[in-house]
Order: structure tokens, then C-alpha cells, then sequence
């Protein structure tokens, strides 16, 4: 016999933690005078400081919300709401202190950039501690910045677009973010430009108890097209962290944004998102979501529809494995007539774990000829693992076609057989199906995030038979 | 490993008085039966026979129970060895009906499985002269490319997902060239006539006959005796209620052909009787 190639089984392979060295650490809990700091301390102008507070009142007043997945486990007086790790963000590695720089070696990043980034940005805690774009880029007038510094550097830009898609007020999540946020990424591309590989945006929580609160904002103007991707881990900590972001993306006429999203949280972090595009004529906003880590995700990226011709795009992957639970999914909303969109939703739960396709298409009055189609595929592992829907259909026209599909389906017993009877071990065999099952959204990865996805879910099934 | 086969003596594949149930019902009811290195096997019968079931119970399948008997391979008993396990040591089953896993490509599939095959046979292929090193994506193309024209497939199949899709006879076909990718030393054959236009059974027939030689045994199940107009058999069973009722030679076949099952089965019983 062959020994099989050891693996460390099922363990999460970012969980390490840095020793903390922090520039500035705010107490724990939410307070007035927190929100006040944060604001002073990145010296912003008046109109922000006020929307923070405005925000804060809100989120206090807020109720938490009665549906989706179970937040009890949110203590907000334990949270830490500010971290700032380095005095000054880097435009070279080796501006970045050492043992972040270190840690962001082994998330592979700097390499990644090297190989087929166009632009690079990496937030530690509740900075952004590294951010670099192409030079030929930039001389194009693209900007790709920390929200921080887009807020100092491009004041016009931003007041005219922040808050607008997601108001503070929209939900308690998007308040609290709204109150307390810090880094993020900053992004406009000029009419007619086309960025030919992705931007990459990666997030890093280190503390226990840490709450993260980015917030980004990407405008893409005419005829113009970006791709960007984030990617997020954390350590693995017995106590609660909390990743709360909020992304607002205005898609111009004829543009195109894809957003894709590879989420590995450790599974002690509440990652409780809100993600909102506006498409305008003829724009095209896709968002490629995939949820793998975190104890809890509720998070279902919205794209607005809001001039002829807009189409949104939103593919779902969520792999809920042991004590998970992903709540996730899409909305589309069709504003104007001629609009299409699609939703396909895979999602994959295994022993305790749950998943939950959360979806919402709604189409206005007067919004007519919309075509939209949605499909939800769930797989489930084992006996114990379970999987809701929640399909939310408004329509208040008449001539729209809406589609809708949903599917809940076991590993069968002979497709093992099968694979195994060709020298797969049942392992391999269980995480080439699952593989096989979410292909339809790994190919729309760029390859080498479709190979990460891969992987992940390889090392989430090894031992999971048998 | 048994050095049972250093003396010659130990037949390299070898049933005997296998026992099998699925679901409490006894379908095996005493199978015995041995292939040596370099023979090819027909086994014939009627409809529920227990012909498909042998080839499961053989290949593993976790649904049947085995309850008395023994499979023996290179003299060692297989029955507590995991599907994959046997598909390392060199047995294979051609399914009659392939599963279909969506997502999965061909080429994906193949490079895994020939990869692990490999791997676990890594001695016996050093001892050849060869290397067990797996192969790159490329290589494994070529390598594909080239069983898959022998079998006069398209090159689309490698990207094509598993057995999705695919007409009758392109599962047969696929099943071959996976055959023809793994090298095993036992192959089992379920029925891989079954459907095919005469076509695609000529194809068919000739991959098998190339994979076939003096190392490979081949226990071929059909129901016809057509398939044995290509394939050419050393020996025929006749299968019946569970058990091989009757062992001959190619001779079997024909006479099954002129006589039918039931008329064979009259002449079984008056030899019987007499």
C-alpha cells in the first residue's frame, strides 16, 4: 500500500496570529467618543465626522434583525473598533512593517501581485497598510486608493457618491459600519478604460475580538471596465470577531464591474456584509460571491437596475461545513424596462453545517420586458447537514419573465462508487463531485482563485467519510 | 503480497463459491470461477441471472453483501479491500450504466485516477524499466489524445463532464479508453455490447482486442452472443438463478445462439437426469 500524502486534515491553514504591535488600540465597545476619535484621528472634514454620528444613532436606535441567521453571539462592548497597526501605509513591501509584511508572504499576496495583479491593496486590522497600482494606470487616471485616502485626496468624487447606494440608515449593519469605518478600497475608472487584470483588495484581522469595518467604493465610468477581487482570513480565536463591510458600486453607462469575492474567514468571525451596485444603461454589474469561511455570513450582493439595457450577474458559492452557517445569496432590483438579470446560487453543507439561499428579484411598475432567471442548487453531504431557501419574487408588471429553479441534491452512493472503482479514494472521489457541482461557478474565477477554491474545498473534505 | 504466484500454480483471478446479497435477497448463489493470465472470459445468461451483480461484487460495490465465498486476485483475498484499493492493485470494471457527475471533466477525472493507479504500482513499473512519476497536464493530454483516436472518439471528450450528455455509445466508448488509461490486469466488461449500433460495437471491440494480451484477463458479460463475433472468448459460461450452470468453450456460444437459454437449459436438465 501507498501511503496517502499527509495533509493536515481539515485545519484551517491561516489561522496563525501576529504578536500585537499596534501604533494605536481603541477600548473595547461602541461609544460617542470612539466614533469621534476614529474621525479626529484620520483628520476628516465636518461631512463625514456628521454622517459617522448620524450613523451611530441609528445603529443604536436599530433593532437587530429578526431574520436569517442566529447574531446572539455579538457582544458589541467586547469589540474592539480601531486598529491602527503602522504609522504610514507603504508603497513598497518593504515600507511595511516586518512581521505584517511576513504574514502577508504567507497569504501568498505579494506574490500574486507580481504574477497577475494590476494594483494591490492590504488592510491589517483597520488599515490599509500596503496599496500600490500600475503605473500605466494611473497615468490613465485610474484610481485605486484606500477609502481613507480617497476621502482626503478626492473630496468631490467621494462626497458625491458615498452613502448614496447604501444610506447609513439601511440596515444595522451598513449603520454600524457607516459609524466606525476605516480602510476599504477607493476605486474610479475613466470613461473608455478597460483594466485588463483584476485589482486585488486583501483583508487581515489579527486581534481577538477585533471588528473590521472597510468600506469601499468603486465608481466605474462610461465604456469602462474593472475587475476586482478581495480576499480575507483571520485567525482562529474562541471568541467572536466581527467583519462588517460596506461596498457601493456605481456602474456608468456601457460600463461593466465584476466584483468577486473569496471569503475565508476562520470560523469565529460574524461576517455580516452589505453589497449594492446601480447599473445605468446598458452597464453590467457582476458579482462573483464565494463564502468558505466564517461562522456566520449574511450577505446578499444587490445590484440595482436602474436605466434600459442594465443587465446584473450574481453567482453564489457557499460551503457550510461544521457549526457554520452561511445565509447567502442575491438581490436584483429592475428599476427600468429592458433589464435583465441572473442569479445561480451553489451552495454545499456538510455535517453541522447550514446554508441558505436568501434571494430577492423585484420589479417596479412600468419596468417592462424584464427578463430574469433564477437558479439555486444546494448539496448536502451528509444526513446531519441541512439547507433552507428563501426566494423572494415581487413583480409589479405584468410583461416580465422570471424564471426560478431550485434543487436539493445528496452525493448519490454510486457516483463514490464509481469515482472509487477508477483508484479515487473516497475522500478525493466526495471533493471531485462537490468540485463538480460548483464548476459552473469556479470557471468564472480568474484561474488562479478558481485553483484556491480547489483547494479549499479539498482540504474541507479530507476526512469527511468514512 | 502472497508468493503464491512465483509457483504458476495460483490462478491469476479466482471466485469461488461466492455468496451475495443486496437488500436481504440472495443473488450469488455459489459462483465459482477462475481466469488465468492472458484468457478472456464470456459470461452469458438470461436476464437476472446475477450477471451485473457479479461484476458489482467483484468491483466492490458497497449496496451488495458479500456472505460466503471468496474473490481471490494474484492469490490475495479481495473482499475486504475498499473499491479503490482494488482498482489500485490492477481490476477494473467497464459499467454498463456510467454515472454521470456533472462538473467533472474528462481529463480531470482520468489524471487523477491514472495518477493514483500508478503511484500505488510504482515497483511493478520501475521493475519494467518505467517511471511512475505522474504526468503533467500535458502529457496526460498526449497520452489521452492518442488512446482516445484508437478509439475514434472526438478530442472535445476530454473536456467534456463525465458521462454528461453522453449517447449510449459514447459511454461505452468512455468506459473503454478509461480501461485503456488504467492498464488493469483483470477487466470486468458488463455488458459493453449493450446498445451499440454494429458500428460502434466493430470500435468498441477492436479497443478491447488491443488491450487484451498475454498479461490481461478479461471476464466479458453480455448478453449476446453478437459481441463474441469481434471478441474472439477462450472460455463460455452460462450463468443462471445465481450460479455458472454450464463452462465450454467458444462452441458454448453458438450452441446458445441456435438453442436459446431455455432450450439449453432442457438439454442441461435430460443430461442431468440421464
Amino acid at each position: 500500500m501507498v501511503a496517502k500524502p499527509q495533509i493536515d486534515i481539515g485545519e484551517y491553514q491561516y489561522g496563525f496570529r501576529d504578536e500585537e504591535d499596534y501604533v494605536f488600540k481603541s477600548g473595547r465597545g461602541l461609544t460617542r467618543a470612539t466614533v469621534e476619535e476614529i474621525s479626529a484621528m484620520k483628520g476628516e472634514p465636518d461631512w463625514m465626522r456628521d454622517f459617522r454620528l448620524k450613523a451611530l444613532d441609528h445603529f443604536e436606535k436599530r433593532p437587530m434583525p429578526n431574520w436569517g441567521a442566529d447574531l446572539s453571539g455579538i457582544d458589541f462592548d467586547d469589540i474592539f473598533y480601531y486598529i491602527r497597526p503602522a504609522e504610514k501605509q507603504g508603497k513598497t513591501w518593504d515600507e511595511v512593517p516586518e512581521y505584517i509584511k511576513n504574514t502577508f508572504e504567507k497569504l501568498g499576496i505579494p506574490e500574486a501581485e507580481r504574477k497577475f495583479l494590476a494594483g494591490v491593496g492590504a488592510q491589517y486590522e483597520s488599515e490599509v497598510i500596503y496599496h500600490s497600482l500600475r503605473e500605466d494606470l494611473e497615468k490613465q487616471g485610474v484610481i485605486f486608493l484606500d477609502m481613507d485616502a480617497g476621502v482626503r485626496e478626492h473630496p468631490e468624487l467621494v462626497k458625491q457618491y458615498f452613502g448614496t447606494i447604501i444610506p447609513y440608515n439601511d440596515n444595522k449593519f451598513a449603520a454600524l459600519n457607516s459609524a466606525v469605518w476605516s480602510g476599504g478600497s477607493f476605486i474610479y475608472v475613466p470613461p473608455g478604460v478597460s483594466i485588463d487584470v483584476p485589482l486585488q483588495a486583501y483583508f487581515r484581522i489579527n486581534a481577538e475580538n477585533m471588528g473590521q469595518f472597510e468600506r469601499t467604493l468603486i465608481i466605474v465610468d462610461k465604456d469602462a471596465y474593472v475587475h476586482y477581487v478581495e480576499g480575507c482570513t483571520a485567525p482562529t480565536y474562541t471568541t467572536n470577531s466581527l467583519h462588517s463591510a460596506v461596498v457601493e458600486i456605481i456602474v456608468q453607462e456601457g460600463g461593466r464591474c465584476r466584483y468577486t469575492t473569496i471569503q475565508n474567514w476562520s470560523k469565529n468571525v460574524y461576517n455580516l456584509v452589505t453589497k449594492r451596485a446601480a447599473a445605468y444603461k446598458n452597464a453590467t454589474m457582476e458579482w462573483v460571491d464565494g463564502n468558505l469561511g466564517s461562522k456566520v455570513t449574511m450577505k446578499y450582493p444587490a445590484v440595482w437596475l436602474m436605466e434600459e439595457g442594465a443587465r446584473g450577474e450574481i453567482l453564489s458559492v457557499a460551503f457550510a461545513s461544521d457549526g457554520q452557517h452561511q445565509d447567502a445569496g442575491g438581490k436584483v432590483v429592475h428599476v427600468a424596462p429592458n433589464t435583465s438579470s441572473q442569479i445561480i446560487s451553489k451552495s454545499i453543507s456538510k455535517g453541522t453545517g447550514r446554508s441558505s439561499y436568501r434571494g430577492l428579484v423585484k420589479v417596479y411598475k412600468g419596468a417592462e420586458n424584464v427578463r430574469s432567471n433564477v437558479v439555486c442548487d444546494a448539496l448536502l453531504l451528509d444526513e446531519t447537514s441541512k439547507t433552507d431557501t428563501y426566494p423572494y419574487i415581487e413583480v409589479e408588471e405584468e410583461r416580465a419573465s422570471i424564471g426560478h429553479e431550485a434543487t436539493v441534491s445528496k452525493v448519490a452512493e454510486e457516483q463514490i462508487f464509481y469515482l472509487m472503482s477508477r483508484g479515487l479514494s473516497e475522500d478525493e472521489a466526495m471533493s471531485m463531485i462537490v468540485n463538480g457541482f460548483i464548476e459552473p461557478i469556479a470557471k468564472e474565477l480568474p484561474l488562479e482563485y478558481a485553483v484556491e477554491l480547489n483547494r479549499l474545498i479539498q482540504l474541507e473534505m479530507e476526512g469527511s467519510v468514512g | 503480497m502472497s508468493d503464491g504466484n512465483s509457483n504458476g500454480t495460483t490462478p491469476m483471478f479466482e471466485i469461488e463459491n461466492l455468496h451475495a446479497e443486496i437488500d436481504g435477497k440472495e443473488i450469488l448463489k455459489g459462483v465459482d470461477l477462475t481466469v488465468n493470465q492472458g484468457e478472456i472470459h464470456a459470461l452469458m445468461g438470461p436476464n437476472g441471472s446475477g450477471k451485473s451483480t457479479l461484476a458489482y461484487v467483484v468491483a466492490g460495490d458497497p449496496r451488495y453483501e458479500v456472505t460466503e465465498g471468496s474473490i481471490r486476485f494474484q492469490g490475495e483475498d479481495i473482499l475486504e479491500w475498499s473499491p479503490d484499493e482494488r482498482a489500485r492493485k490492477g481490476l477494473f470494471l467497464a459499467f454498463q450504466y456510467p454515472t454521470v457527475i456533472p462538473g467533472v471533466s474528462m481529463a480531470n477525472f482520468l489524471r487523477l485516477a491514472v495518477t493514483n493507479v500508478r503511484t500505488a504500482r510504482a515497483e511493478e513499473i520501475a521493475a519494467e524499466g518505467g517511471s511512475a512519476q505522474p504526468f503533467t497536464p500535458r502529457e496526460f493530454r498526449r497520452l489521452m489524445r492518442e488512446k482516445m483516436a484508437l478509439l475514434k472518439m472526438d478530442d472535445a471528450f476530454a473536456t467534456r463532464y463525465l458521462n454528461e450528455g453522453f449517447s449510449g455509445g459514447e459511454k461505452k466508448r468512455a468506459e473503454i479508453l478509461q480501461m485503456a488509461l488504467l492498464e488493469p490486469k483483470m477487466a470486468v466488461l458488463d455488458e459493453t455490447d449493450s446498445g451499440l449500433d454494429i458500428d460502434a460495437l466493430k470500435v468498441v471491440s477492436e479497443g478491447v482486442n488491443n488491450l487484451s494480451g498475454p498479461k490481461v484477463g478479461m471476464l466479458l458479460i453480455t448478453h449476446y452472443q453478437r459481441l463474441l463475433n469481434f471478441i474472439k472468448p477462450d472460455f463460455v459460461h452460462i450463468m443462471h438463478d445465481g450460479r455458472i450452470v454450464e463452462s465450454g468453450g467458444p462452441e458454448l456460444a453458438h450452441e446458445l445462439e441456435a438453442k436459446g437459454y431455455e432450450g439449453l437449459r432442457a438439454r442441461t436438465a435430460e443430461a442431468a437426469a440421464s
